[in-house]
């Protein structure tokens, strides 16, 4: 009869420990990512119905009037633009490119080392290194290689072409510039998703008569969607997250001509609109969300699996 | 999955593929490879002459000759080496904090079974694709609130708290693989859960951790935004605000800024190519750029 609530009593004494044991594990950790992360995010949201100007105490609630200007604004509209032509050639060219490289890598090529490094080799340059390397020697009108190659064929008037300051090229030459970085990182994610293609699955198709493109096309490809899911989110996620390129190459000049939402953003900041800021963080934020859940879901999918 | 069972896949399906590339295929990607290199070659060679020599023939053209003299201007006067001191300071204590602070939280997920085990797993897995712009303003206004804006804690703070996110998603993956009749054994031995975690579990994390480190390393070294938003003292400001910052003061002079950020990538250039084996696992784990 005494033995009973002994019993529950150390029960619950274990459970008390439990939990102050995984506490000890996890309360660091998570303090520091509440602080800096959690709470920052659910501030945004709030600041955007302010008008904080970054130095004062306080803030008036001011609605929807960041956003209403914001949807109203040409620059908004133009950053908005660049971002999808951003999206679009980011889930195309480097997708494509990186799946079709480690198709060829994947087998035994000569030198395959080589030629993986050479592609992921800018992945490893810092964006800022990239930007300067690429504006001062590639772009510059008087310098850079693209006119000196050029003016081989058109003569001198290829000098002309500025590459960064025409409204209408702006936009592509910084999206180059994003792609060349990117196919790398794509062809790494195919490769290592190649290596778990089940090779008696392959085996069977080819005793079937299946070969080359069919194979690719009814086979391989089909066994790769988890990893083509996983390439397309983080190409939407990395293009809309495209700062550090645009912010050196050409601050989203010339008039906004290659603005995104993220340079705007950190460009109003600068200008201690911070409600208005926040209001263009809070559009970001609001796109990521479909594909913060796409992510989740396939992570949930595989954890399932697991 | 384990890592053998993919070693054999691989090594299968290497067989299965003797009959070789097309060869107009195989010259495509050698011609893109070189391609790639283009800018990069480019750069060291402009890197390496005298600024007369560029001015007179543009980037493109055969140096008369060849100078470290670049290096040595940009080390010393324009102050990389400062710079490059700055973001080891900044990046050596962000790294060492997120790595103990995501093997601490991925072995609390992993070995204790509880409600919110799965529900905090995949809150880290949705930070990892926040838009870092969701952030700025409020962590802007804490370093400040904090009296640390404008100093490397600051940044370091920041790193090791944003990089929990990437660097618990991949450890707590790392966990999964590890066998729990191991911790069991030590726990009846009378072992409490800090020894097992320091003695074994850390130890068996350490593949991971090495993937890990390798990959945030390049990451916290190259970060260029969060640089901008929290430090803006010219003496403290890491290698890439340092050298934005110096391409707005010697517009004019392509071959000393070229050297300069040949200069600045060198640290992750070294640590990627030493630590290859571990970049590339480390990026296919998390499959995602933080």
């Amino acid at each position: 009869m005494v033995q009973v609530p002994v019993r529950t009593i150390n029960r619950q004494q274990r459970a008390q420990r439990q939990f102050l044991t995984i506490l000890s594990f996890l309360a660091l950790p998570l303090i520091l990512y509440t602080v800096w992360v959690i709470y920052p995010t659910f501030q945004t949201l709030l600041l955007s119905v302010t008008d904080w100007d970054g130095l004062s105490k306080t803030w008036n609630y001011v609605g929807a009037e960041n956003f209403n200007r914001l949807f109203s604004e040409d620059p908004f509209r133009k950053s908005i633009i660049n971002n999808i032509l951003w999206i679009i050639v980011f889930i195309t060219i480097p997708p494509a490119a990186g799946l079709g490289l480690a198709m060829v890598l994947n087998t035994d090529v000569k030198y395959d080392r080589f030629l993986k490094t050479a592609y992921y080799l800018p992945l490893v340059l810092a964006t800022v290194v990239a930007a300067v390397v690429w504006a001062q020697g590639i772009y510059n009108p008087r310098t850079g290689l693209i006119n000196t190659i050029l003016s081989l064929f058109i003569g001198k008037s290829a000098f002309e072409i500025e590459w960064l300051g025409n409204p209408n090229l702006a936009i592509w030459s910084v999206i180059a510039v994003a792609v060349w970085r990117q196919v790398g990182y794509v062809m790494i994610l195919y490769l290592a998703g190649l290596k778990t293609v089940d090779a008696e699955v392959l085996e069977a198709a080819k005793m079937d008569g299946a070969e080359g493109w069919t194979l690719f096309r009814y086979m391989v490809f089909p066994m790769l969607a988890p990893v083509t899911t996983i390439v397309v989110v983080i190409s939407i996620i990395d293009s809309l997250r495209s700062f550090d390129m645009v912010n050196i190459m050409t601050r989203g000049n010339p008039f906004d001509s290659s603005n995104v939402l993220a340079n705007y953003m950190y460009l109003s900041f600068e200008d201690y609109k911070m409600g208005y800021a926040a209001s263009i963080a809070v559009v970001l934020f609001a796109i990521s969300l479909v594909f913060i859940f796409l992510y989740l879901r396939e992570v949930m999918r595989q954890e399932e699996a697991a | 999955m384990s890592a053998t069972v993919q070693e054999m896949r691989s090594i299968a399906t290497k067989k299965e593929k003797k009959r070789g590339v097309h060869p107009v295929i195989l010259a495509i990607v050698w011609i893109g490879a070189f391609v790639w290199l283009i800018p990069i070659a480019g750069a060291v060679l402009t890197s390496l002459r005298g600024f007369d020599d560029f001015n007179a023939r543009g980037f493109w053209s055969i140096p008369e000759s060849l100078t470290l003299d670049n290096y040595v201007r940009a080390w010393g006067r324009m102050g990389i080496n400062r710079y490059l001191l700055n973001s080891f300071v900044i990046t050596i204590p962000s790294l060492i904090g997120c790595v103990m602070l995501a093997s601490m939280c991925s072995y609390a997920l992993v070995r204790f079974q509880f409600k919110l085990a799965k529900p905090l797993y995949f809150m880290f897995v949705g930070g990892l694709l926040l838009p870092f712009q969701m952030l700025l303003l409020p962590v802007f206004k804490l370093s400040n609130d904090f009296g640390i804006y404008n100093t490397y804690w600051a940044l370091i703070f920041f790193h090791t708290a944003f990089q929990l996110a990437f660097s618990t998603f991949v450890l707590r993956n790392f966990m999964k693989t590890v066998p729990a009749s191991l911790f069991e054994s030590a726990m009846i031995d009378g072992a409490g859960e800090w020894t097992i975690f320091l003695r074994i579990a850390f130890p068996l994390m350490l593949p991971g951790i090495a993937s890990l480190a390798t990959l945030e390393f390049t990451w916290i070294f190259n970060d260029y935004l969060w640089a901008l938003v929290l430090v803006t003292d010219n003496a403290l400001k890491p290698i890439t605000t340092g050298l934005a910052n110096l391409r707005g003061q010697f517009t004019t002079d392509y071959p000393l800024i070229v050297a300069g950020s040949i200069l600045a990538c060198t640290p992750t250039l070294i640590v990627f190519f030493a630590l290859q084996r571990y970049f590339i696992g480390g990026l296919t784990v998390g499959a995602t750029k933080g």
